[in-house]
């Protein structure tokens, strides 16, 4: 059977079939806290992207990011037969963590995210800030963190956690969407994260299987590439990566198995009021005091929330910065 | 894929069209952010912000249903929401056990997943007349004017630039690859999943070189071309009266319906 590939039609469909499977959030499934919360914390990890990789590519970053944004999204095209119609595809946010850096990454993620919604309305504009969480940050940190952890490895260890880390990146990112659906009051919890959890630990797998392999593809062919990725990020990267590692799987289960008791620990920290009458009163212990009961109030508290992590995330990211300060750099060879 | 199959309607010349990039992009992002502030329930308001949508449609010389024929690409994430028919409390409708669970739909549940699936659909609407009376280069522009990172935006463009020469790439890769693995009408494709995986892969990291080296070769020709770390555009970019007065309504007519949300008995 002559299957014939239509350039448009390929593409289409492969923003459909994201659209069913994968995780862009579109406008109307997070509340406005939750959307402000993760824009600040996005916003403010997207300005350290820009200053590091200004220092370490220079003017050369936005043709290799631009490019290399492309790079993503046309390889998300990139798919193979499982069984049954259905077909393992690329998220890619491993692999361009691996390839290009933890910084970088997050840069091309986010222009991948930022023309999926602009343009083919994949996944929304005012929850991008979510979306790019998800879908750049989580998987840079850990595609990153514990591809780097075996740096100086043998090669097949390398590829092995690679392959660990593609598929963790991908749980990472259904466990963070599931959690901001909940907290934003759209989907319950035992419902939203076994299910999410379930499509994804198969999505995850396809991701492993391609990412192993592409990686495979440029050590035999480019090591160099790869290799000058060790400058890129010090070991605050692998702590970060193990820590939010170890965190998807000691929450998936919890989550899964006792949703109860993480709502319990939610209710306990002031966090969550399950059975609020309107959408954006979720934090109801977050009010504040001089503006009353207000959607106002709840937008200032979650803005004020918003900047303590933000805070948070600037402060460990300096520190981060540091630790990758203090190691020689190795020459970078010139490509 | 050309950009022009993409951007098939941006060439009109309708007064949606000559809006300023940065008035469509404020009152979309104005637009959404209403939605997700209007109340669970709120069908008059809904209604209103449909009809600031078909109006808007209408103007566009596209006809009114433009976007709304083409706002359910979201909607297959409403099963994300579906829970909540179950999870509030409120007066019970139907109950049914499902293997270990045993569901109760409420009126409050029903209220609230119809509503998420509103909000989003309407919110898809506005995104999309955007894209479809704006120009990707124009909305880059507008995203510089309204302070957003000159870097993240110039990535941005220059991705777009490259998009349609890389996704033909690897629809290149795609065709060969069906080229020459041929496979019965009916039944699986040859070889093992790791092996059909590994393939996969190959073309991945192979489009990831091809992608690596072009960057390196237009970086080059942009330093040939004089790049000094600003794209230019001829567009002046302008604020005229018209786009104040079409901004100022907007944001009234938004401000109405969070009034009428609160107020009204709907």
């Amino acid at each position: 059977m002559l299957v014939a590939v239509s350039p448009f039609a390929a593409l289409r469909d492969s923003v459909v079939l994201l659209n069913v499977t994968a995780l862009h959030i579109p406008d109307g499934f997070l509340n406005l806290p939750i959307s402000i919360l993760t824009w600040l914390a996005t916003a403010a990890l997207l300005a350290v992207a820009i200053r590091r990789t200004r220092g370490e590519l220079g003017e050369r970053q936005v043709p290799l990011m631009g490019v290399m944004a492309a790079f993503i999204f046309a390889a998300q095209m990139i798919n193979f037969p499982v069984a049954g119609g259905t077909s393992g595809h690329l998220l890619g946010g491993a692999l361009a963590a691996i390839t290009l850096g933890p910084w970088p990454a997050m840069l091309v993620m986010a222009s991948v995210v930022g023309v999926q919604a602009l343009l083919f309305q994949d996944g929304g504009l005012v929850v991008m800030g979510a979306n790019i969480l998800n879908m750049g940050f989580l998987t840079a940190l850990i595609g990153y963190g514990l591809y780097r952890a075996t740096a100086g490895g043998p090669r097949r260890l390398r590829l092995a956690v690679a392959g660990i880390a593609a598929w963790l990146s991908v749980m990472a990112g259904a466990l963070a969407t599931s959690l901001q659906l909940w907290l934003s009051g759209t989907s319950s919890l035992g419902v939203v994260v076994p299910a999410m959890l379930g499509v994804h630990a198969l999505i995850g797998v396809g991701e492993a299987l391609i990412t192993v392999a592409a990686l495979a593809f440029i050590l035999r062919t480019r090591p160099d590439l790869v290799e000058a990725g060790r400058a890129r990020g010090g070991r605050g990267w692998v702590a970060a990566g193990l820590a939010v590692a170890l965190a998807v799987v000691l929450l998936a289960p919890l989550a899964s198995a006792d949703p109860d008791g993480l709502e319990r620990v939610a209710s306990n920290l002031g966090f969550l009021d399950q059975g609020e009458g309107a959408v954006y009163t979720i934090f109801p212990d977050y009010i504040v005091p001089f503006l009353g009961e207000t959607p106002l109030s709840t937008i200032v508290a979650g803005v004020l929330g918003a900047l303590l992590v933000a805070a948070l995330t600037v402060g460990s990211a300096s520190l981060v910065r540091r630790a990758g300060r203090s190691e020689p750099e190795p020459e970078r060879p010139v490509p | 894929m050309r950009a022009l199959q993409l951007e098939r309607y941006v060439a009109g010349d309708s007064r949606v069209h000559s809006l300023d990039p940065r008035v469509k992009v404020v009152i979309t992002v104005l637009f959404i952010v209403s939605n997700v502030l209007l109340p669970d329930g709120a069908w008059l308001a809904f209604l209103l912000g449909w009809a600031l949508v078909l109006l808007s449609s209408a103007l566009t010389g596209l006809g009114p249903g433009y976007a709304t024929r083409r706002s359910f690409v979201a909607l297959p994430f409403a099963l994300a929401a579906v829970s909540a028919i179950f999870a509030l409390p409120g007066r019970p409708l139907f109950a049914w056990t499902l293997g270990p669970w045993h569901l109760v739909a409420t009126d409050a549940g029903m209220i609230r997943f119809a509503s998420i699936v509103v909000r989003s659909w309407l919110s898809v609407q506005m995104a999309i007349l955007l894209t479809a009376t704006t120009s990707f280069p124009d909305l880059m522009h507008a995203l510089r004017h309204l302070r957003i990172p000159r870097l993240l935006v110039q990535i941005t463009a220059l991705m777009y630039r490259y998009l349609f020469v890389l996704t033909e790439e690897a629809s290149r890769l795609l065709r060969a690859r069906a080229a020459r693995s041929a496979r019965p009408v009916s039944g699986e494709g040859g070889g093992s999943l790791a092996w059909r995986a590994r393939v996969a892969g190959n073309m991945a990291g192979n489009l990831f070189l091809r992608s690596y080296e072009r960057s390196d070769r237009v970086h080059h020709a942009m330093l040939a071309r004089g790049y000094r770390g600003e794209f230019r555009t001829l567009n002046p970019h302008l604020m005229r009266r018209e786009d104040w007065t079409v901004g100022m309504l907007a944001m009234l007519f938004l401000l109405l319906l969070q009034v009428i949300s609160r107020t009204g008995s709907l």
